[in-house]
């Protein structure tokens, strides 16, 4: 994004408006995040080359051409001037065609289903919206928590997200992007912190009852150290997450404390994921549904 | 089973105390109400010139009491909402415990848009555009009288549920597997359902009726490119409604197999697929927020024009740029969920489509500045609500095309961002479009002008309001505060929710004031009366009837050279004309068929949703039954004898040359 | 056909109107069929709702029964032949219709009825077959979508069959006025557009599935 640069100077003093936007969209702590702030500050500059003008033209008109003010030109019959209709289609066409192309490379750079390039080994952490709490599953640690996400600052995370029952969504505001968590599908962010910190997680997506509480604390811890320390720490004070346990976390309550799981059964989310799955004849039979929108979506791990 | 299905006395919330207030004030009202109708002995009138009225501009009004009615009840949910999140912060839990306050919200968004908004437009609609191409009723005037009565049919559940049973705790999207058995088990979606199925059937019913009269009953000389502005602008509206709404009815339906039936249509299990009631949903949802917004453009158009005295600039480009709109809003339902995880170029697709809809609209923009450009502009209050629209809908229009952008729209989907967005759009477009109308046509429909200082107050209420209410909630979505939470812990947030509180109580009092507004007009409607039908020295053809229009609007039907007819007829002399004789004038009469069959439905409808499966039979039996009568039944229509039309037009015609001498 | 171009017609808008225009009467039959045809235009993107959602459900069976599995093509043959006859005998009754043939109008809106029953009937039948052999629609959403999408069809034509009989009486008891021959033209609509539906059901339900 080279019109970076050229924005600095004006998002600056937009940013110093914004100062109060202390651990929101604004004050991002992550890659994506930064860029989608950087994103969202360009193209409200360039919309406002045309935003001001025309709410300035609104109140000067107005106030030229009001009633009773017969020193102005009076044109009761003027209704079409070729000049004015192509600058007035042109104007708009030519800023939607710069924001066109600058939402099409965006929106390619920020897909969440790519991990990030140039950032090292991805930490896997699988993640299942339940009713009303978030489960995080460390397949690579083999441990499992309840409404905390521990993972170290500077190392990407992939989330394989899905959910037990009704649609949530996966949001850390201050690293950037969110993405639905559905039933019986996987679907994937790929997430980045650049410094440590606790952030602001939850489900932004309306769930029922419970949703207000659908809260979790993100931490980025400052080494990779510290969060094997913390991985231990879980091995040595959880219990163990199995099927039938998972059964009796799965049922709907609201407000739970964090919880660790010491141990997870080896397939656990793919088993969450395919729950809903098991009685079809033919495996792929979900890929089908919607074939352009989630084709890349809805895949078992055996495509993995 | 019971003879009564699921209802028992434990539906009636006994222990809500607000519910409760608010049954026993609505009680009294509508005893106070009757009372007085049988006091002064107006039941007669009401049933037989209102309730089975065909008559477009009847029908209008009514559409337009509606509407009314439903925005106090939207507007109480909404600052109830206000409120809640105002008191429950830094952990306390507020006066709304969640199950009721999920049903407010729910019932807010339903009530709003399809309670309100549209009704509103339609009944602008109804009242206004016959008149505007010199036709003497609708295409099928008994369908009109039955669309109405569906749409209040609908109306009617919604609110009954807040009385008997519950409403539906999904969010007005509803989207499944909540919406589902397993999720929500109770009344509240199939409510839900069915007070939007039967609205949905009046409103597709009501545009199949716009379109049959737009393109078989314009006067002579109006061709499709002489239509005034707005009857185009209604036009497109009525295509994407005959386009999108068969959509709607075929996901509710499907929702209600899936619930009545245990069918597996968006069900987590045996290979149901939610996602495709997304896509659905939106596929009719996106192009709906059109079908408000196109026809309240339609009304700036003629607002400006009337009172900058200059025809509207750009009509061709405001004709096509409408129809540009209309045809990309069927294209971009995919930017309401970017990120349910499709793939980048899809979404960057459907963004850039999103984005392209702003073209057309800046193009109008422009064509509404270049109309006051060398004009002669009254600022009135049509004019104020104009003007506010201008400033308010430019920044809407701007954080729209923020949210369509995939890349943005990841961090602020969901958020109070976008609530603030699409309030600005619906408020500060359609909402203020139709209040601009509703000052415009008010003489129109009722034959006096509204008071222009209480409609100011109104106006600056409203527009300083809407910023207060939801300036803030711009900044709540940066903050990273999403939409539908029942409380909130986090200090930063709270001055932005005290604000916007606040800023809904200065809409309260833009409310208010247009009801003192009413009042005040209604008191002084000798001194504000219209006496010659053409208060604004309008352009089209409504101005050219008297105010309220003759039952037959029109005479004889004008002969159109021009867009603007009206101006032309004025200035060539053929306003305010006598005939030397007239024609006999053939018109439908009233009937009792709409109402009737709206309410065995309705009552169908009920029964539906308490399973009460014998009075459902006989509910639909009875629409069925009164349906085929109607058609049986061949006295439908009567002729005017020119007698009568002679008294009639003599009387404002000679009213209205002595007005525009004097 | 007429009545087809009766409907286009009417996109030429305001001249038809200069005619009537004399009589300050309005041509309310040509604004019926032209209603009628938005109309239908409102139904098919009904159908083509269902359509999409079978399209995106029909290989969801959930272990169970797929098309093959079910659909037996000389069945849903005779039950295709039965409309079509209906539709080309409907054109009898509306040739006869326009010839003022009161009696030929009857006997073939009655034929047309028998073989729209028989469709009718054979439905049910096969729906009911289905269901006795634990394959209703509850089963899967390939049955759900499947039920759905040929049931609303079904109910289309049964709708078109008690409005057949309201016009039946109606013919018999006023005879072929202006106002029963524009009923009647409308019914025909909906019936050859309920036909072309299930060309369209046929081929993407039983044919594609069954392949």
């Amino acid at each position: 994004m080279s019109i970076r640069n050229l924005c600095n100077i004006a998002l600056a003093s937009l940013v110093l408006a914004l100062s109060g936007c202390k651990g929101g969209v604004l004050d991002p702590k992550g890659q994506i995040g930064v860029d989608e702030k950087y994103l969202i500050i360009v193209a409200t500059v360039l919309m406002l080359i045309v935003v001001i003008p025309v709410i300035a033209m609104t109140i000067y008109f107005a106030w030229k051409y009001r009633d009773g003010r017969d020193q102005e030109i009076y044109a009761p019959k003027w209704a079409h001037s070729n000049k004015i209709e192509a600058v007035v289609w042109t104007i708009p066409i030519i800023i939607v065609a710069i924001l066109g192309v600058i939402t099409w490379q965006s929106t390619q750079q920020l897909d969440p289903y790519k991990p990030l390039e140039g950032k090292g080994k991805h930490l896997t952490v699988e993640v299942v919206s339940l009713n009303w709490k978030w489960l995080f599953i460390y397949p690579e640690q083999g441990i499992a928590t309840v409404n905390e996400l521990v993972f170290p600052a500077k190392v990407p995370v992939q989330y394989k997200i899905t959910s037990e029952s009704t649609m949530n969504s996966f949001f850390i505001p201050q690293l950037g992007s969110q993405i639905y968590s559905m039933a019986g599908m996987e679907t994937k962010l790929h997430l980045i912190a650049d410094e440590p910190g606790t952030f602001k997680g939850f489900s932004a997506n309306y769930s029922g009852a419970g949703f207000t509480g659908m809260k979790f604390d993100a931490i980025a811890t400052a080494t990779e150290a510290d969060f094997d320390a913390w991985v231990n720490k879980v091995k040595n004070t959880g219990s163990a997450l199995t099927k039938q346990s998972y059964v009796e976390l799965a049922k709907p309550s609201e407000y739970d404390p964090v919880k660790y799981y010491a141990s997870v059964d080896k397939d656990m989310f793919h088993s969450i994921v395919m729950k809903y799955m098991q009685a079809h004849g033919s495996h792929g039979a979900m890929q089908h549904a919607m074939p352009e929108h989630s084709a890349h979506k809805k895949h078992s791990e055996d495509e993995e | 089973m019971s003879l009564l299905g699921k209802l028992t006395l434990d539906a009636i919330p006994f222990h809500e105390p607000i519910i409760m207030v608010t049954m026993t004030v609505v009680a009294v009202l509508g005893l106070l109400v009757a009372g007085l109708v049988t006091k002064y002995k107006k039941w007669g009138v009401i049933w037989h010139d209102w309730i089975t009225s065909i008559d477009h501009k009847r029908l209008g009004v009514m559409y337009i009491i509606l509407a009314l009615i439903m925005l106090f009840r939207g507007f109480a949910d909404a600052i109830m909402m206000r409120l809640q999140l105002a008191m429950a912060t830094g952990g306390a839990s507020g006066y709304l415990p969640p199950e009721h306050y999920d049903q407010i919200f729910t019932a807010h968004g339903v009530i709003m848009i399809i309670f309100m908004a549209m009704p509103f437009m339609i009944g602008l609609m109804n009242i206004i555009l016959p008149l505007q191409i010199g036709a003497r009723d609708v295409a099928f005037p008994f369908l009109n009288n039955l669309s109405f009565w569906l749409t209040a049919g609908g109306a009617i559940l919604i609110n009954i549920s807040l009385f008997f049973g519950e409403f539906a705790k999904t969010g007005w999207v509803a989207y499944p597997p909540l919406s589902e058995l397993s999720f929500s088990p109770g009344v509240g979606v199939d409510y839900y359902i069915w007070a939007l199925q039967i609205s949905g059937l009046g409103t597709l019913l009501t545009s199949v009726n716009f379109l049959a009269t737009v393109f078989k009953m314009r006067a002579p000389g109006m061709t499709l490119m002489k239509m005034p502005i707005f009857t185009w602008a209604c036009t497109w509206a009525n295509i994407l409604i005959a386009a999108s709404f068969p959509i709607l009815t075929a996901v509710l339906a499907m929702l209600t197999l899936d619930r009545y039936l245990d069918f597996h249509f968006f069900t987590n299990e045996l290979g149901g697929n939610a996602m495709m009631y997304i896509n659905l949903f939106w596929a009719w949802g996106h192009p709906e927020v059109y079908i408000l917004i196109l026809p309240a453009f339609g009304i700036f158009s003629e607002v400006i024009s009337t009172f900058a005295g200059k025809r509207l600039f750009g009509y061709k480009s405001m004709v096509y740029a409408s129809g540009a709109i209309s045809i990309l809003g069927f294209i971009v339902w995919l930017h309401h969920f970017f990120t349910m995880g499709s793939s980048a170029n899809v979404n960057a697709f459907f963004g850039v489509m999103t984005m392209v809809i702003a073209v057309p609209t800046g193009v109008k923009l422009f064509n509404w500045l270049f109309t006051m450009y060398r004009g002669r502009l009254r600022i009135t209050v049509p004019v104020l609500w104009t003007l506010g629209f201008m400033v308010t809908f430019t920044i809407g229009g701007m954080t729209g095309v923020l949210l369509a952008i995939p890349g943005a729209d990841y961090v602020l989907h969901n958020s109070l961002f976008l609530i603030a967005h699409f309030h600005n759009t619906i408020i500060g477009g359609a909402v203020f479009g139709y209040l601009a109308g509703f000052a415009f046509w008010f003489p129109k429909a009722m034959g006096f002008k509204l008071d222009e200082s209480w409609g100011r107050r109104s106006f600056w209420c409203w527009l300083i309001g809407f910023f207060v209410a939801f300036m803030p909630l711009y900044v709540l979505g940066f903050l990273g505060m999403t939409r539908r939470l029942n409380h909130t812990n986090n200090p930063d947030w709270n001055i932005w929710l005290y604000i916007a509180a606040g800023g809904a109580v200065i809409i309260m009092f833009g409310i208010l004031f247009q009801v003192v507004q009413l009042v005040v007009s209604f008191k002084n409607r000798e001194q504000l009366d219209d006496t010659t039908g053409d208060p604004w020295n309008g352009h089209t053809l409504e101005w050219a009837s008297a105010s309220p229009p003759q039952y037959y609007n029109f005479a004889k039907i004008p002969h159109v050279d021009d867009i603007d007819a009206w101006t032309d007829m004025k200035e060539k002399g053929l306003a305010y004309k006598q005939e030397a004789s007239y024609s006999p004038i053939h018109m439908p009469k009233n009937t009792s068929a709409g109402v009737l069959m709206s309410a065995a439905l309705t009552t169908f409808c009920f029964a539906m949703i308490w399973h009460i499966w014998w009075l459902a039979a006989f509910g639909l039996l009875g629409a069925i039954v009164v349906f085929i009568k109607r058609c049986y039944t061949s006295d439908v229509d009567y002729y005017v004898q020119p007698d009568e039309i002679v008294e009639l037009e003599t009387a404002h015609n000679t009213a209205a040359t002595k007005e525009v001498n004097a | 056909m007429s009545t087809i171009s009766a409907g286009l017609d009417t996109l030429n808008g305001a001249h038809g109107h200069v005619d009537a225009h004399d009589h300050e009467h309005h041509d309310t039959g040509g604004n019926t069929v032209f209603g009628f045809w938005l109309y239908l235009m409102t139904d098919c993107l009904l159908f083509a709702s269902f359509f999409a959602t079978y399209a995106v459900l029909f290989m969801n069976t959930a272990g169970g029964v797929s098309g093959k599995d079910i659909f037996e093509l000389d069945f849903v043959a005779v039950e295709t032949a039965a409309l079509l006859l209906s539709s080309i005998t409907f054109g009898f009754a509306m040739i006869s219709a326009h010839g003022q043939k009161k009696a030929a109008t009857l006997t073939w809106l009655l034929v047309t009825f028998a073989f729209g029953a028989v469709f009718i009937g054979m439905e049910v039948y096969e729906f009911h077959h289905l269901i006795a052999h634990g394959n209703g629609p509850q089963q899967s959403a390939f049955l759900t979508s499947f039920f759905s999408l040929v049931g609303l069809h079904g109910l289309h034509v049964t709708a078109g069959l008690i409005w057949m009989t309201v016009l039946m009486i109606e013919v018999v008891r006023r005879g072929l006025n202006p106002q029963t021959v524009t009923r009647l033209s409308c019914l025909s609509l909906f019936w050859h557009f309920l036909d072309v539906v299930w060309i369209c059901v046929f081929t993407v339900v039983y044919l594609m599935g069954a392949m």
